[in-house]
């Protein structure tokens, strides 16, 4: 044997040395570099503007200005603060939040059980909400007006029907907007504002119902050959089916009227029972007649999520093999849960279109229906409150940014923003509790928390 | 369509297709170790591409430079552009990506922390770079040397196919002969049991990240040599070669070359049938076929079983 025994000829101090870490090897030292790398990186995005005449410009500037090290200032304070003063500030913020929970807790508490005992607090809590809702907005300015109907407002109602898709019946749908666009389209067809003729031109109101009714029939159309996919790959194949209705809205000029759309698309209006009134292009009206639909549908929804149907949608989620075991449909409940989710983007986008008189395929772009994924998770999928302050938040979180950064920076704050949150809140601003419970048991372990835990066809 | 146009398209889809099943090739990997769309990735196409630009601003080739010189200029060019890309993928995959690890967090919040950083990545090169698109600057003269069935080959496209080719044989040899080739393969197959039996999952992680990287950055370098250089390069691309590696059989890499180049035909083809505005619906139109018929993918998935 020739086996050297290693242990004879290693000293105790030499085997020290060995296992001894070089000092920027240390934890705390990797925390430094780390932070160090942010500081960097937080300079470069709070840096000047680059150009394409000098792509160095804004590397070079932020490297030799001030920002940089106030950058890495902030950074490596904050490393200081944490490496070396943490045990007194930890002791104050326990200290403090001791305090507050004693101050607080304890009435926070009671008042939630109360309100989940008492309903008609309940109801009380949800009139005052919506008295709220409908009276602050005319307090605020035009261009806040509009970025709440024209954007908050119809992305709530998308995101809500989004939520079904993905937050109640696990279904990762990354085409979402195109059924907006199909609403869209549909108004643009039924009130004869498209190259081809309708049968009959309808009145706005009547084109919800019929919008509504087209969307369900797409939402079934690419639910059926997409069913035997899960996961990743009705990811993609719904993002392929984006793909199609935006390129064949573009593309198909006799029918859709290519890259020009649709122009003159008339307004909302009644003439009923001797009510006559038109919604014109101020925002509050239009403002009215979405939350209108909101509570509507979320009445609608809510009923639907406790149903029957709701507790199907949950056990397709969680696994879809038992539920078809325990005699669920789950061919009919998938295909009912794309249908019901596209309905909602029917009555956006005959709003959104009867608001802006004019459409066309640019309006429809794929970004969007990324970008409403990230407002449901963002929220907490699952739960209504969450999907609607999630879209609020990341809607208004870019126009409130036009003021103090360069507006063509926003989307890189919000990106910023979508990976802080998933690493630090998974579950969203106001996650469902049973989503939240489906997170921890699946970080456990125990459990998987969607329904794209497992690849296309199950485990083979 | 003439038989000499069969040919013709048929010559600029295989060059397509191999630059798609290069781009593919990153998403499959990542999958494969990961179960993860790592949406970013056409991102690190785009950054890739501007790592070739700034080396070549930082050389600046002159006007007409000699035969060794321009193959100076195309190897620079193709460093810097997979220094960026591998870069790029790395630190993507330790900020982004492994606290969500650690976390064992399902699979939808990594989803949405690649977009994120998909979102973030772009428009942060959009800031740093400008806005506009940039041509690379000029390498080589451009000519025809070559025709193949009566189609014209120029150095360009040339250029392109014999680097995916070769990176594409690379890699199938690195994944299949080399000690991290097994590691990636174990990890695939089943994370857990790989790293019971002594594999470092986060370095195996780590590495595939920056195996795509360079194939992703270095793909990045020949699109924009095709085309040009621009912060939202990297979108519709990326989409495709996605699109590309689900068709092959996501996780399969032998398959992310097969649908690579099965969708470049595709696409190239539809334009003399159908017009260039129908392209990118030929694409997802296939993809849909194929899953209907093979929701696996034509080569079947999983980088452990097939490759």
């Amino acid at each position: 044997m020739s086996t050297v025994d290693t242990s004879q000829n290693l000293t105790p101090s030499a085997a020290a040395k060995l296992r001894r870490t070089a000092w920027y090897r240390t934890e705390r030292y990797t925390r430094l570099w780390a932070m160090i790398a942010l500081g960097l990186l937080l300079a470069l995005v709070t840096g000047e503007q680059g150009n394409t005449r000098d792509i160095f410009y804004s590397i070079t500037h932020t490297l030799t200005g001030v920002n940089l090290w106030v950058c890495l200032g902030a950074t490596v304070g904050v490393w200081a603060l944490r490496e070396f003063a943490a045990t007194p500030i930890k002791g104050a913020v326990s200290a403090a939040r001791g305090s507050a929970a004693a101050a607080a807790g304890g009435p926070v508490g009671s008042l939630r059980a109360r309100f989940q005992a008492d309903k008609r607090l309940r109801l009380g809590a949800y009139a005052v909400l919506l008295v709220l809702v409908l009276v602050v907005p005319s307090g605020l300015e035009r261009s806040w007006q509009t970025v709440l109907v024209d954007q908050i407002a119809i992305f709530a109602l998308l995101a809500i029907g989004l939520n079904v898709v993905i937050g109640w019946a696990g279904l990762l749908d990354l085409g979402f907007f195109a059924f907006f666009a199909v609403g869209a389209y549909s108004t643009a067809f039924w009130t004869g504002r498209l190259p081809v003729e309708p049968p009959v031109v309808l009145n706005n109101f009547w084109v919800i119902p019929v919008a509504v009714l087209t969307c369900l029939v797409c939402g079934v159309l690419l639910g059926a050959p997409t069913l035997r996919l899960r996961g990743d790959y009705l990811a993609i194949v719904t993002l392929g089916f984006h793909e199609i209705i935006y390129l064949v809205a573009k593309n198909a000029d006799g029918i859709t009227g290519g890259p020009q759309g649709a122009r003159l698309i008339p307004d909302f209006s009644i003439d009923f029972a001797g009510i006559e009134y038109t919604w014109s292009i101020k925002p509050l009206p239009y403002w009215y007649l979405l939350v209108f639909f909101i509570v509507l549908v979320i009445i609608l929804f809510s009923r639907l999520e406790h149903s029957r149907v709701g507790r199907a949608w949950t056990a397709i989620r969680e696994d879809e093999i038992a539920a078809a075991a325990n005699g669920v449909n789950t061919v009919q409940f998938k295909l009912m849960a794309f249908a019901i989710g596209a309905s909602t983007s029917g009555v956006a986008g005959v709003i959104f279109t009867s608001k802006y008189g004019y459409i066309n395929p640019e309006v429809f772009p794929l970004l969007q229906s990324i970008l409403i994924l990230a407002y449901v998770i963002f929220g907490g999928m699952g739960s209504i409150p969450g999907v609607l302050i999630g879209t609020a938040i990341l809607v208004w979180l870019p126009e409130a940014l036009k003021d103090w950064v360069d507006p063509s920076d926003r989307y890189m704050y919000l990106g910023a923003l979508l990976v802080v949150m998933m690493i630090y809140r998974p579950q969203g601003v106001w996650p469902s509790r049973r989503r939240q419970r489906e997170l921890k048991l699946a970080e456990e372990g125990s459990g998987d928390a969607d329904a794209t835990s497992e690849p296309a066809g199950g485990k083979n | 369509m003439s038989l000499q146009e069969f040919w013709d398209y048929l010559v600029l889809g295989v060059m397509l297709g191999s630059l798609y099943a290069v781009i593919a090739i990153g998403y499959t990997l990542v999958y494969g170790v990961l179960q993860l769309i790592n949406f970013a990735h056409s991102e690190v196409f785009m950054l890739g591409a501007y790592g070739s630009l700034i080396v070549l601003q930082l050389v600046s080739p002159g006007d007409n430079p000699s035969v060794m010189a321009s193959i100076g200029f195309v190897a620079l060019a193709m460093a810097g552009s997979a220094l960026f890309g591998g870069v790029t993928a790395y630190g993507l995959e330790k900020v982004a990506y492994r606290p969500l690890r650690r976390r064992g967090a399902p699979r939808l919040i990594f989803l949405i922390t690649a977009i994120g950083a998909s979102f973030f990545l772009y428009n942060l090169a959009g800031k740093l770079f400008g806005r506009d698109p940039l041509p690379l600057p000029e390498m080589y003269e451009n000519r025809e040397i070559f025709s193949l069935f009566g189609a014209g080959v120029n150095i360009t496209q040339l250029l392109q196919f014999a680097t995916a080719v070769v990176m594409m044989v690379l890699l199938d040899l690195v994944v299949n002969r080399t000690k991290l080739g097994m590691g990636i393969r174990a990890v695939a197959q089943d994370a857990e049991v790989a790293g019971l039996m002594g594999v470092n999952i986060d370095k195996v992680v780590s590495r595939t990240f920056i195996i795509g990287g360079v194939l992703g950055g270095v793909a990045g370098f020949l699109f924009a040599n095709l085309n040009q250089v621009s912060y939202t390069m990297g979108f519709i691309p990326g989409i495709t070669a996605f699109a590309a590696a689900v068709v092959g059989g996501i996780g399969n890499i032998r398959g992310a070359m097969f649908g690579g180049v099965l969708i470049g035909i595709v696409e190239t083809m539809t334009v003399p049938l159908l017009g260039d505005e129908w392209r990118s619906v030929s694409a997802m139109v296939v993809l849909i076929l194929v899953l209907m018929f093979r929701p696996m993918g034509i080569l079947g998935e999983r980088v452990g079983r097939a490759a």
